[in-house]
């Protein structure tokens, strides 16, 4: 395996009179990859992005990224990273071609307008770069924030709820965009509440809850181990018990016996492959529904049921 | 020491844009309230005061008005620069750049001193359309001026990273230097003040600036011009070091 791009081990942060924001968080992240950090509100994401990026001062811990020590050579590491956060913030009244043009400054970049053109013509503002930022809409802004989060050509960029607040089709876009940069070879580690934007978008899936990373797995082979099918099927007649025919099946009658339901699988097809031959046996048997039910749970399913099972754990 | 130029020169330049973007507040207005002071204690009230130490009063006054104009827009300037990226979060930018307090330093403490030498030049100019004045020493006047423009565009930046509102950001260049540089001998000689005042308008440090500004324009002064030169350089140092201190630790900067 090659070497990560970010390693943390260990970091925490104790905010002064305040909860323990992180614990202990270990994580790796690879080349090239879209890393979505999944969490519900409070639960150290935007910390944990603040301490790689700058913005926070961890408690304890080590962050490496590119090979460089956060604490000591910052300067080389910080160079190579891009945030895009999740307030809009910016000078409202910079042109988006000044602003975006600050940003490679700031950065240690000479100026090259070729590739703010280039940042701003993919991000569709370039026809906007003379107009104040205080006059576009809320995407635009958000467009604007990643053109300057980009503008000194970041390997590692931090997106932090990207979509938040955006409309559907906006969203949509904004995806395109998340994944035009991965083609172009940038490494993403984006945080959201929109499970269906890591569903759509991400290579794997951290869950952090409490400051804790809870798990951390390719998104495909999370569905595999944790997703599942379910089943209902509605019955013609009640039944008193399950047929033998049945006992290989993992089933439950309920409703009185009018109610059949299936809960197995793997989220990635296996579930329904037993439906069907499932339902097979209940023709066999003899036993006729008169509607089937079929359900896959999503990402957000396994979300839920994990920071469920924490809370109870707690 | 690592020193990225083009990440100074970028603020440097924003924080430039900005006062021109609001000239009228940063440069026209402060320009209009000092001129005001020349039309009405320099030509219309001095030209009945008698000369003081030998100096026409128009003239004796100007070093005074280009210090208190001097302090104020230097200190307000570097501290509203700092304080608004904090207040917008635009901060972020900043503090996840390559970026570290000597380019922080030169870009945003320059700017503020950079303006600061502007309104001198041109309250200066501005100056000379109601009295007739003379510099003495105008190189020690340059470096002089420089100096203090740089020491209030520091002490504006901590008062920047101090403020939590704006009304803390008003307070010190309102509450406290404006009425110490009026009571600092802009308007009158210290050594004119009757015992014990004469000793107690010394300690007030502003007017060991105001009286050294003054040496370099006449040649004479209320203190020593060492004294003043060496008052300005520790206030210099001393900031220097405050702000080298709140970027280690992050004081009010990284949460």
């Amino acid at each position: 395996m090659t070497e990560p791009i970010l390693s943390i081990r260990g970091l925490t942060k104790t905010y002064r009179n305040g909860p323990r924001a992180l614990d202990s968080v270990d994580l790796d992240i690879r080349k090239g990859e879209i890393f979505a950090l999944l969490g519900p509100n409070g639960a150290g994401k935007t910390t944990l992005i603040g301490a790689v990026c700058g913005l926070v001062r961890p408690s304890g811990g080590t962050i490496h990224a590119f090979g460089h020590d956060l604490a000591r050579d910052w300067r080389r590491a910080r160079a190579r990273i891009g945030l895009v956060p999740q307030e809009l913030a910016t000078d409202m009244f910079e042109t988006v071609e000044r602003a975006v043009s600050y940003s490679q400054g700031l950065f240690g970049k000479p100026r090259n307008a070729a590739q703010i053109e280039d940042i701003l013509r993919s991000l569709s503002l370039w026809d906007k770069r003379d107009a104040q930022i205080r006059a576009l809409s809320g995407g635009m802004k958000r467009r604007v924030l990643i053109a300057k989060a980009l503008a000194h050509e970041p390997e590692l960029l931090f997106l932090d709820e990207p979509t938040a607040g955006v409309d559907v089709e906006l969203r949509k876009d904004m995806w395109q965009q998340i994944a035009a940069l991965k083609e172009r070879g940038v490494t993403i580690i984006l945080t959201t509440h929109y499970i269906e934007e890591a569903e759509e978008m991400a290579d794997r899936v951290g869950i952090i809850q409490r400051g804790r990373i809870r798990m951390v797995d390719e998104k495909r082979a999370m569905m595999e181990r944790l997703g599942t099918t379910e089943a209902v099927m509605e019955l013609a007649a009640p039944l008193a018990a399950l047929p033998p025919a049945l006992a290989g099946f993992a089933l439950e009658l309920s409703q009185g016996g009018t109610r059949l339901t299936y809960r197995g699988g793997n989220g990635e097809g296996r579930g329904r492959a037993e439906v069907a031959q499932l339902t097979q046996a209940l023709t066999r048997a003899g036993v006729e529904f008169t509607s089937l039910d079929i359900h896959d749970s999503s990402l957000e399913d396994i979300f839920v049921g994990l920071l469920g099972d924490a809370q109870e754990a707690a | 020491m690592h020193f990225n130029l083009r990440s100074a020169a970028a603020i440097y330049r924003r924080e430039m844009a900005r006062a021109f973007r609001t000239a009228f507040q940063s440069i026209l207005s402060p320009v209009l309230t000092t001129s005001l002071y020349f039309v009405v204690f320099g030509s219309v009230i001095g030209a009945r005061m008698e000369p003081v130490g030998g100096v026409p009063y128009g003239a004796f006054i100007i070093p005074g008005l280009l210090m208190l104009t001097l302090l104020g827009e230097t200190t307000s300037n570097a501290s509203f620069g700092i304080y608004m990226p904090r207040f917008t979060g635009t901060i972020y930018e900043l503090l996840s750049a390559p970026v570290g307090v000597a380019e922080t330093l030169a870009g945003f403490v320059g700017a503020a001193a950079t303006k600061g030498l502007i309104l001198a030049a041109i309250i200066l100019g501005t100056a000379r359309l109601f009295v007739d004045y003379e510099i003495a020493h105008p190189l020690l006047a340059a470096v002089y001026i420089m100096m203090v423009a740089a020491s209030f565009a520091l002490f504006g930046f901590i008062l920047g990273i101090w403020a939590d509102s704006f009304e803390k950001l008003g307070i010190i260049p309102m509450l406290i230097l404006t009425p110490l540089t009026f009571l600092g001998g802009t308007f009158y000689s210290i050594r004119d003040l009757p015992a014990p005042w004469d000793a107690i308008a010394l300690a007030n440090p502003i007017a060991f600036l105001v009286s050294g500004l003054r040496y370099s324009f006449y040649g004479t002064s209320d203190v020593p011009i060492a004294v003043s030169l060496g008052l300005t350089l520790g206030f210099l140092a001393t900031c220097t070091i405050i702000i080298a201190v709140i970027f280690r630790t992050g004081w009010r900067l990284r949460e």
